[in-house]
């Protein structure tokens, strides 16, 4: 077990930031971490990296407490802290040169050369960092973090405020970089945790209220599917699906109607039915089990 | 501690800080000595670079505050102080590098002035008619200041964000352990009584009695002392983040 969390808190004065968390995370495994803001994500990683003491609890790094072996705990951490602080008037090559010296690595170019080629900063490479955009930046804090080889990886939010194209491209990283690391990361974004996550651990005010697989959630959670309709023409009364057996939310979102249902009861029939009495005339029709979004905002509400 | 050290280093000699406060300090204690007439040695008529020591430590309480001050405020306003915590570096480590790149600036600023010495040196009637011993002494007690000043000078910038707060708290501790005790001394509460042990826990008794050419051990380990207890406190105020 790479990562182990056992009862963390922590107490800021009289506030409870994270209250009893306990969870593991194994090698070759993504563990996404989603939570509002505020619920304790941030805090929980800053307590596994060592820049801040629990109040409580213990946290195991590859076998190593981070309390009592914190140096020797921090050598296998590469942390890519929330903001992605940098040096920027620093030269992107030289900062790497800086923490490769912090690390007490032996210079080596052809490490920071293939860092460089691995996270895609070949032509930023001779820039100062604060000459870059935010996903180069993005880049070179993750090329930080990366440069010892670490067992594990922590990343906190490495998507936000990055454009599409950044957002792929971080990702494959991200995807690449699981494969064979402990990689612990904390999104909004629920996409990416569908896409990336082999496990999500949701939080929320402190404490965890779910950690599955996505797969599991999904079925655990949800118990219903959600059918969107869209008509070509007529205005579908909501009233009217609400009286179908099985359906227990109507909503409109966009040009969609969406029915959310009892997994058990075939709603679809019925539902065709309704809107051809009613001259409703249906353009698509699709189901779907709930994503993540829907349960994150079951379990966080 | 190195990387720490050298990083510091790089950064103020790959922006201008660096040679800014060498131009200054080099500007204000050369037009003390050679320019302004109240104290330019070619009106004194006397071989001597005592203008150089007395203004000094002056210069210095408007410098070195202004050299410290980036050195954890900057980290801290930048989050990058995060990043130094969760390396593999002990606060110490960061600490020291800190300090010693501060305080080679310094010397980097005090090494021309031996050119003063020499101009002084030759320009006296004989030739070399200076009390050398004496000049020595100065320019180790004006290192040992240099020293206590940028390590008050991380202490407040360890205790604040804010730069410019940094800055006007660094001045004003620097001034009172310099200067303020002497003024404290004089009151005439302790006249008789506690002015000379007052008087002693300045920072001002020691640089005099450094700068007269003898090295009483007891004004080393003052320094030292000052410096150490400036230090301890920097570290105290970095281990904070962890209550």
């Amino acid at each position: 077990m790479s990562v182990e969390v056992k009862n963390l808190t922590k107490i800021y004065q009289t506030q409870k930031a994270v209250d009893q968390i306990s969870f593991e995370a194994r090698s070759g495994e993504i563990l996404g971490f989603l939570g509002p803001n505020g619920a304790g994500k941030s805090t929980t990683m800053k307590m596994i990296t060592g820049f801040l003491t629990p109040t409580s609890g213990e946290i195991k790094v590859c076998g190593l407490s981070v309390n009592e072996n914190s140096l020797e705990a921090r050598k296998l951490i590469g942390y890519l802290p929330e903001h992605n602080p940098l040096y920027l008037d620093m030269y992107v090559r030289e900062y790497l040169q800086f923490v490769e010296q912090i690390h007490k690595l032996p210079k080596s170019a052809s490490r920071i050369n293939d860092l460089i080629e691995l996270i895609g900063l070949g032509k930023e490479q001779h820039k100062t960092i604060g000459a870059l955009s935010k996903g180069y930046r993005q880049r070179v804090g993750l090329a930080q973090a990366l440069i010892h080889d670490p067992k594990v990886l922590i990343l906190d939010e490495p998507t936000s405020g990055l454009d599409m194209n950044q957002l792929v491209d971080i990702r494959k990283v991200i995807q690449e970089l699981g494969k064979n690391k402990t990689l612990i990361f904390s999104t909004h974004i629920m996409k990416e945790v569908e896409e990336l996550c082999d496990r999500v651990l949701i939080i929320n005010n402190g404490q965890i209220v779910a950690d599955d697989t996505i797969q599991v959630l999904q079925s655990k959670v949800a118990g219903e599917f959600q059918l969107a309709i869209s008509f070509v023409q007529g205005s579908p009364d909501m009233a009217a699906f609400k009286k179908i057996r099985g359906v227990k939310k109507v909503e409109k979102s966009g040009r969609y109607l969406l029915i959310n249902y009892d997994k058990n009861v075939e709603i679809k029939t019925e539902v065709f039915q309704l809107c051809a009495q009613n001259n409703w005339v249906i353009d698509e029709m699709k189901t779907s089990a709930l994503s993540v979004e829907d349960i994150f905002q079951k379990l966080t509400k | 501690m190195y990387s720490i050290f050298l990083k510091e280093i790089n950064s103020y000699f790959s922006s201008l800080i660096a040679y800014i406060v060498i131009a200054v300090f080099l500007v204000s204690t050369g037009l003390f000595i050679w320019v302004f007439s109240d104290t330019s040695i070619l009106e004194y008529n006397f071989a001597t670079l005592e203008q150089l020591f007395s203004i000094g430590p002056l210069v210095f309480l408007f410098l070195i505050p202004a050299l410290t001050m980036r050195s954890f405020s900057e980290e801290k306003q930048r989050g990058t102080i995060e990043f130094l915590h969760t390396k593999p570096l002990t606060d110490s480590d960061i600490i020291m590098g800190k300090f010693f790149a501060n305080f080679l600036l310094v010397l980097f600023a005090l090494l021309p002035t031996l050119i003063y010495y020499y101009s002084v040196y030759q320009l006296g009637a004989p030739v070399g008619n200076l009390d050398s011993g004496e000049i020595i002494g100065s320019y180790i007690g004006l290192c040992f200041l240099a020293g206590a000043f940028v390590a008050i000078g991380l202490l407040a910038s360890a205790l604040t964000e804010n730069q410019i707060v940094a800055f006007i708290l660094a001045a004003f501790l620097s001034f009172l352990v310099h200067w303020g005790f002497a003024y404290i001394s004089v009151a005439p509460v302790f006249y008789g009584g506690f002015d000379d042990l007052i008087d002693k826990l300045g920072m001002q008794y020691h640089y005099v009695s450094i700068s007269k050419g003898a090295l009483d051990s007891r004004d080393v380990i003052y320094f030292l002392g000052v410096i150490t207890i400036f230090l301890a406190a920097t570290h105290t105020v970095l281990d904070k983040r962890k209550w």
